[in-house]
């Protein structure tokens, strides 16, 4: 059983190429800058309390989720989602329906998708792919960070969606179930700009939002006293990791939502966008230049103060410049 | 980022090429947003093979701890599959406290056979596998 007419597309983000993916399939032909966009994915988040084997968490992105259900609600998307409690039920119901043809988005953990390089394969259960398929015990998947189509057997695929730990797949799947074409896209443009803006300059300080980006530099300058010099890399190490490998086109993120804005110029008319999407594009480099400084320190080793110093000055500059870039931006729309 | 400036640094972790294909979106000449691919860069690859040597030493240390009979086979192969103590408990579906006595010699003696097999199954490996374990 195949869905032949699904087309795959390889994307920079796993949640905003699935939503493109699966709404595609019902002919709303989106990018994924502005799923991404109109989703308001843009985020920073620094936790130093919430560890992941021992490691504070740094986010560049909204949480796992948010992307998928707003798109869907600014454009009138109805999505079946469900989740099951037994494992048997929940391969069942992915079976039916691929059989009624309907491609399904599902929740999975990376260590059991087999087709990843073994580096790659952590517990993180936040991962969406599209099953659009079964032939004899495989699935057909379109994995959206994968550069093609792959597949994978029942058992990984089963042992992916049934995932413990946090936060636990539980088996959830989803589809639409109705879509239209008519929705107001200069609006939802418009409404995902300013959601991001929110996100980014409302939250109470320190830790999320362009806060979160200089208390995390603070808390950088002080790694050095704080911490020994090998967890003080590891720590350094992921935030690299979250900024870059974990597909965010870049930078974490920022360059994905530099080409949203220069697509929202056009649907919106509005030169000041481009404008807006070129300093993005800068802040994205700088955020590069963050990472390659702190490669520089990780390779090092040295647990030199003056050098997380530096790390520290930078996120702080970059936390500042962030808050003016989207104090004007709230502006523009 | 401009197109030209992509890096390409293949990922190489445990002397194998992990290298993924990515999308990075870069901007072209005339300034316009496009996607490009890539295999890796220096600065990320760093960072994920650093994060993979802290795994490794902890399951040489772990191994060495299982050889001198200072913790049970369970917690060599919890670090194996890069587990920790509350996703292992999820995983068997029993209490941390509980989970944390298996992890002791003594307390890995006391398993019924369905405990074991089931620690053996969420590692993916026979209950014999992990009963005569010898590093």
């Amino acid at each position: 059983m195949i869905i032949d007419n699904f087309q795959h597309k390889q994307s920079a983000h796993c949640e905003s190429g699935v939503t493109l993916g699966l709404l595609r399939h019902y002919g709303i032909e989106l990018s994924e800058p502005l799923i991404f966009g109109i989703g308001a994915g843009y985020f920073f988040g620094h936790l130093p309390f919430i560890k992941v084997s021992g490691v504070p968490g740094t986010t560049f992105r909204i949480w796992p989720g948010y992307i998928f259900k707003r798109v869907c609600k600014e454009l009138g998307v109805k999505m079946k989602v469900v989740s099951f409690s037994k494992n048997e039920k929940g391969m069942q119901a992915l079976d039916q329906a691929l059989e009624s043809g309907l491609p399904v988005g599902m929740q999975t953990s990376v260590f059991y998708l087999s087709y990843f390089p073994p580096a790659y394969r952590f517990h993180f259960n936040g991962h969406n792919l599209i099953a659009y398929g079964k032939e004899g015990s495989e699935y057909l998947i379109s994995d959206p960070v994968m550069e093609t189509v792959t597949r994978l057997s029942a058992a990984d695929l089963e042992k992916a969606r049934f995932a413990k730990g946090f936060p636990a797949p539980n088996g959830r799947m989803y589809y639409p179930v109705q879509t239209k074409t008519d929705f107001d896209l200069p609006g939802a443009i418009r409404r995902g700009i300013k959601k991001t803006c929110w996100f980014m300059l409302s939250p109470p300080p320190p830790f999320f939002g362009v806060h979160g980006i200089k208390f995390l530099g603070r808390k950088i300058k002080k790694y050095p006293v704080k911490l020994e010099p090998r967890k003080a890399t590891l720590f350094i190490g992921n935030i690299i990791r979250m900024q870059e490998e974990i597909g965010t086109g870049g930078g974490g993120f920022r360059f994905l939502y530099a080409a949203f804005l220069q697509e929202a110029a056009q649907h919106l008319n509005n030169p000041a966008l481009l404008e807006a999407s070129k300093e993005m594009t800068s802040i994205g480099d700088a955020w590069r230049s963050f990472a390659f400084a702190a490669a520089r320190v990780m390779k090092e080793r040295s647990g030199n103060l003056s050098s997380y110093d530096e790390l520290g000055e930078m996120l702080i500059q970059l936390g500042e410049r962030e808050k003016v870039f989207f104090t004007h931006l709230k502006t523009l729309v | 980022m401009k197109k030209e400036e992509v890096p390409h640094d293949k990922k190489i972790i445990h002397g194998e090429d992990n290298s993924l294909v990515k999308v990075l979106y870069v901007t072209n000449q005339q300034g316009e947003y496009e996607t490009t691919q890539y295999e890796g860069w220096e600065a990320e690859n760093l960072a994920m093979s650093q994060a993979w040597d802290d795994i490794d030493e902890k399951v040489t240390q772990t191994l060495q701890r299982v050889k001198d009979g200072e913790l049970s086979p369970i917690a060599y192969f919890m670090e194996k599959n890069l587990m920790d103590l509350p996703t292992l408990s999820n995983y068997v579906g029993s209490w941390k406290f509980f989970v944390k006595k298996h992890l002791t010699p003594a307390g890995f003696k006391k398993l019924s056979p369905k405990k074991l097999q089931r620690y053996a199954s969420v590692f993916n490996i026979s209950v014999e596998e992990l009963k005569h374990f010898n590093g």
